[in-house]
């Protein structure tokens, strides 16, 4: 079965990267080419969502190549394709590779090697939503950092390597734990395959149906924590959050965006598809038994996340750990795992899958508003910055759009995911949810609170923010709204009418929940 | 001596005759180009040889053992000969710019023929089945490398090759000790002969004795050999003697010599001690041994600045994952002796990588003299082409995908957890974390860091195509047998049928 429309979306930025780094010299041509490339990648994207058919529902689009790895002790095959849990992340994926290019127009260090490693990451980001193999899915979960290490260390600002460094290893240690998970599983006498989900058209049968009720060579429960670790790092979840600030702080305007927007979502996404996949009916465990655990970490996660974030001076290391309160609410929603009605369940988790889409299209537009101002004042420290609201207008608007969306204002996307996530994990752990939605308060209060810093009261003196800079600012050009417009109008479209991707994200967290 | 072994012995006579051949003709007024030329094609003829007794093109040998059969030209032994080829054929290959240099030219024909001549002893040591042609054999492929480390006669040179001298022949004694229990205990020297001796003792009742003292010798020889795999704890010579040595005599010890090593030490135990009862003895040796010696290889790794000395570090980590393959017997849902096709796959992937950064490096300490890591700031900018290759080697020693460092490792983990050493994969992956550390510290000088002026200067300098040509196939491999992993495997699932 080959339909290889998604094989193309994986391979064309890779492609691309190395058509730019043998035949591009020119730096214009490198940024126009590459925006070329994510635009295409982005309508691509767009394609495969609206094409994926809510009436037949389960895995569509599949390339399946069956002897990739045919060794009798690593069978492994290639295969790829989008159910309703991945097919917005796609999306986002999609929108935030288009996004990150546009955002990248005013880079000049390096222009070729910066091009080249940003299209390696979107590729490496589409692979590991889509791949159904679990050894595929960890290539492309690891192959990720590379990229990453070169696009902070190099483009960033402050102290870069060693922010580079820490995300690396902090990464690289949760992927080592999930590979002696993965290799326990499939060397397990039971199992004895990759494949992540059972695939009836291809009459494949995938690990969630061969674990059940199976003996496994470590304790099924040991195999869980050894994912889970590696997930929360990457999600991040206190307390192994402590690079994610850093990374993002540190990290040029692009890269945080696509960090904040689609990398973490990985984590999110590997929770729903194998934690909550797998270890449904285990021998000796299921993940009901720890949900609570999790509900608890959600729960101090968005609490601590929320509180350090309204501490914070610098405005992206503000938004940056605005990402951990947020990112809370993907575990809470998570935790809905542990009641018997699957009903509450599912609603749960799709508030959860939701709330990853939204996040990653209102944080997105948060960094790059930052990054705009940024652009324009040289300083990110808060208490130095004020009155900008009548220079430059049109950043403030989305900056309070964004800021508004992530507080949650109702018809905006963050209140529908909220909401739903609240609302389900409400009657099975209330005292977290209602410690979590303290979260929300404390949203208000940062956000709202670094606005009216950023934007509103006078212009500090001239010792601290320069006359000349201030007069120098202007708004953003007329170029600069197409990523803003990609970023804004999902934004408002799922607060309007959420149940154009709610429909599609229930198809898959049914199939996951089974 | 009849005909089939002259078939059977065709790689290794013809190498050692080149090799004499070489060594007159260095002396005469011959071109040092023309002898560097003639060494490589000789080396590719011999690779030829190899192949043929693999794939039968010319002859084919009518029995695969000689020498009263303590000498057999199998499959397993044929794709370690290939590997040991291989790595000298790279260094000699991608070393062309050393040799030639003011420091090397007038001794670079003893130099090329004492390599051979260790090449020689290796390839009879992957060969033998007897305990004391595998002796002899090691002592052939020890003695030439004592010569060529210090073959500068620098302070550090003499100094590494005194110290390989002493240990090895140190080392050597308590090899020989080991045998010579063996040999008490069973009554002979052929490998074969030993094996069939022990599993004809029961060694449940009455001949516990017996047991101890089979367990003495295997740990006798484990010691023994551990001093050529570089193991803990007699690892300590490596970087020292990689810091001393001439750089491609360093590259061709880390490959060439441990994989031959490696070989003897499987065949050893794969065959006598294949003892179920043994068996569980020696593979939790092995499996600790493992652990250690990767926790302390990445361990002292951290905080080197000599990049030699870290590349030997780096060595003796990586010699405890290859362990990790030795280590991982039969499981309770195999059959077969999967866990050497591990360390097999290992040591191929190994080998290209290692290589690939040892040449990179042979020609920039031949330039600039600096072995500091920070020699190799901003080197990305001074040759964006040794870079790539550098790097590709590196990430592929982190073990990062789709390099062959990732697959091998993803391998040799799940056959520890096969065969029921959880902990020791978890060791790996933790260690792997470790050993990221490092690897990445020499990434970012090379990348991220500016180059110091007065290296600019020397760009062209750098510049040699037979360097480049070898390590961009040493490079293109990496990331070939990477994604493509089934050819080797198959490979080496060929050459374990010794079994």
């Amino acid at each position: 079965m080959f339909d290889g429309i998604l094989s193309v979306t994986i391979f064309i930025p890779v492609i691309s990267a190395l058509i730019i780094l043998f035949f591009f010299k020119n730096n214009n041509s490198i940024r126009y080419f590459a925006n070329f490339t994510t635009g295409i990648v982005f309508l691509l994207s767009l394609m495969m969502f609206l094409n994926y058919d809510t009436e037949i529902s389960g895995f569509q689009m599949i390339d399946y190549f069956e002897a990739w790895i045919p060794f009798e002790y690593l069978r492994s095959s290639y295969i790829v394709g989008i159910d309703g849990l991945s097919a917005p992340l796609v999306l986002l994926t999609g929108i935030l590779g288009f996004v990150s290019t546009l955002a990248s127009l005013k880079v000049e260090k390096r222009v070729k090697e910066y091009h080249i490693w940003l299209l390696v990451l979107i590729s490496s980001v589409f692979g590991v939503f889509v791949s159904l193999d679990l050894l595929l899915f960890f290539i492309f979960f690891e192959f990720e950092l590379i990229p990453m290490y070169m696009l902070i260390s190099i483009w960033g600002s402050g102290r870069p390597k060693y922010s580079a460094m820490k995300f690396v290893l902090f990464t690289l240690f949760g992927g080592a734990l999930m590979l002696v998970g993965i290799l326990s599983i499939y060397m397990s006498t039971d199992v004895g395959t990759l494949i992540m989900v059972s695939i009836p058209e291809l009459s494949l049968v995938g690990i969630p149906e061969l674990i059940q009720y199976s003996d496994l060579l470590l304790p099924a429960s040991f195999i869980f924590i050894l994912f889970f670790i590696a997930f929360a790092i990457k999600l991040p979840s206190w307390p192994v959050h402590s690079w994610l600030p850093d990374a993002h702080t540190d990290a040029p305007t692009a890269v945080s965006v696509m960090l904040a927007g689609v990398l973490l979502k990985m984590a999110g996404y590997g929770l729903i598809r194998i934690n909550i996949g797998f270890f449904q009916n285990t021998k000796g465990f299921t993940i009901h038994d720890v949900s609570i655990f999790i509900s608890i970490l959600a729960a101090i996660s968005v609490v601590y996340g929320g509180i350090i974030t309204v501490r914070q001076t610098d405005m992206k290391r503000l938004i940056a750990f605005s990402s951990i309160s947020h990112m809370g609410f993907v575990m809470l929603g998570v935790s809905a795992i542990g009641t018997s009605s699957s009903n509450t369940s599912v609603a749960g988790i799709n508030g959860a899958a939701l709330q990853m889409f939204t996040h990653g299209t209102i944080t997105g537009l948060a960094f790059l508003m930052v990054g705009y101002t940024y652009e324009r004042t040289h300083t990110r420290h808060i208490p130095h910055l004020g009155g900008l609201w009548h220079k430059i207008p049109i950043i403030a608007t989305f900056f309070f759009i964004s800021g508004f969306a992530s507080l949650g204002l109702p018809m905006l996307s963050g209140f529908v995911s909220e909401i739903m996530i609240f609302l389900s994990t409400f009657t099975i752990w209330p005292i977290a949810t209602i410690v979590s939605a303290f979260g929300v308060v404390l949203a208000a209060g940062y956000i709202l609170w670094m606005i009216q810093r950023i934007f509103f009261g006078v212009k500090p003196p001239d010792e601290i923010f320069s006359d000349e800079i201030y007069d120098q600012i202007e708004d953003v050009k007329k170029i600069n709204l197409l990523p803003i417009l990609l970023l804004t109008i999902p934004v408002f479209l799922v607060g309007i009418w959420p149940s154009f991707l709610t429909e599609i994200i229930n198809l898959g967290v049914e199939g996951v929940i089974r | 001596m009849n005909l089939n072994d002259l078939k059977l012995l065709s790689p290794e006579i013809f190498l050692s005759l080149s090799s004499l051949f070489l060594l007159v003709l260095s002396l005469s007024k011959v071109d040092a180009k023309k002898i560097i030329n003639l060494s490589i094609i000789s080396l590719i003829i011999t690779i030829l040889l190899v192949c043929n007794l693999w794939f039968g093109w010319l002859f084919e040998p009518s029995t695969k053992n000689s020498l009263l059969g303590s000498f057999t030209s199998d499959k397993f032994s044929l794709f370690f000969k290939l590997l040991i080829l291989l790595a000298s054929l790279i260094t000699v290959f991608g070393s062309f710019q050393y040799f030639i240099s003011e420091r090397t030219k007038n001794y670079f024909g003893e130099f090329i023929s004492l390599i051979f001549l260790s090449v020689v002893g290796m390839m009879l040591l992957v060969s033998s089945t007897e305990l004391i042609t595998i002796y002899v054999s090691l002592e052939l492929s020890a003695l030439p490398i004592i010569v060529l480390l210090s073959i500068h006669r620098s302070k550090l040179g003499i100094e590494s090759g005194i110290k390989f001298f002493i240990l090895s022949a140190f080392s050597s004694a308590i090899l020989l000790y080991g045998f010579i229990y063996l040999y008490g205990l069973t009554g002979s020297t052929n490998l074969l002969l030993i094996q069939e001796y022990i599993s004809k003792m029961s060694l449940t009742e009455g001949s516990t004795f017996i047991k101890y003292g089979l367990i003495v010798s295997i740990v006798l020889i484990i010691a023994g050999f551990s001093f050529k795999m570089a193991i803990v704890p007699w690892q300590m010579w490596i970087p020292d003697v990689y810091q001393g040595a001439p750089t491609p005599v360093a590259a061709f010890l880390s490959v060439a010599s441990k994989s031959s090593a490696f070989a003897v030490i499987i065949r050893i135990f794969y065959t006598s001690f294949s003892n179920e009862d043994l068996m569980l003895d020696w593979s939790l040796i092995f499996a600790v041994l493992a652990a250690i010696t990767m926790t302390l290889g990445n361990l002292f790794a951290l905080n080197q600045k000599n990049i030699k000395r870290l590349l030997g570090y780096s060595t003796i980590a990586q010699a405890g994952y290859i362990l990790i393959g030795l280590a991982a017997i039969p499981g309770t849902n195999s059959i077969n002796f999967s866990g050497i096709q591990g360390s097999m796959y290992y040591l191929a992937g190994y080998l290209f990588t290692n290589m690939s950064i040892f040449i990179v490096i042979t020609i920039i300490i031949t330039r600039t003299k600096d072995e500091t890591i920070d020699g190799l700031s901003g080197f990305i900018k001074i040759s964006p082409v040794y870079s790539i290759i550098l790097l590709v080697g590196l990430l592929s020693l982190i073990g990062m995908p789709p390099t062959v460092g990732f697959m091998s490792k993803v391998i040799i983990f799940g056959f520890a957890i096969n065969s029921g050493y959880p902990w020791l994969a978890l060791v790996g992956v933790v260690n792997s974390v470790l050993a990221a550390f490092y690897y990445l510290r020499i990434i970012r000088f090379i990348v991220f860091e500016e180059p110091p002026k007065d290296k600019l200067t020397q760009v062209h300098l750098l510049r040699n195509n037979r360097t480049i040509l070898a390590g961009a196939i040493c490079s293109i491999l990496v990331l070939l047998l990477g994604i493509i992993p089934f050819i080797l495997l198959e490979m080496s699932k060929k050459a374990i049928n010794f079994i």
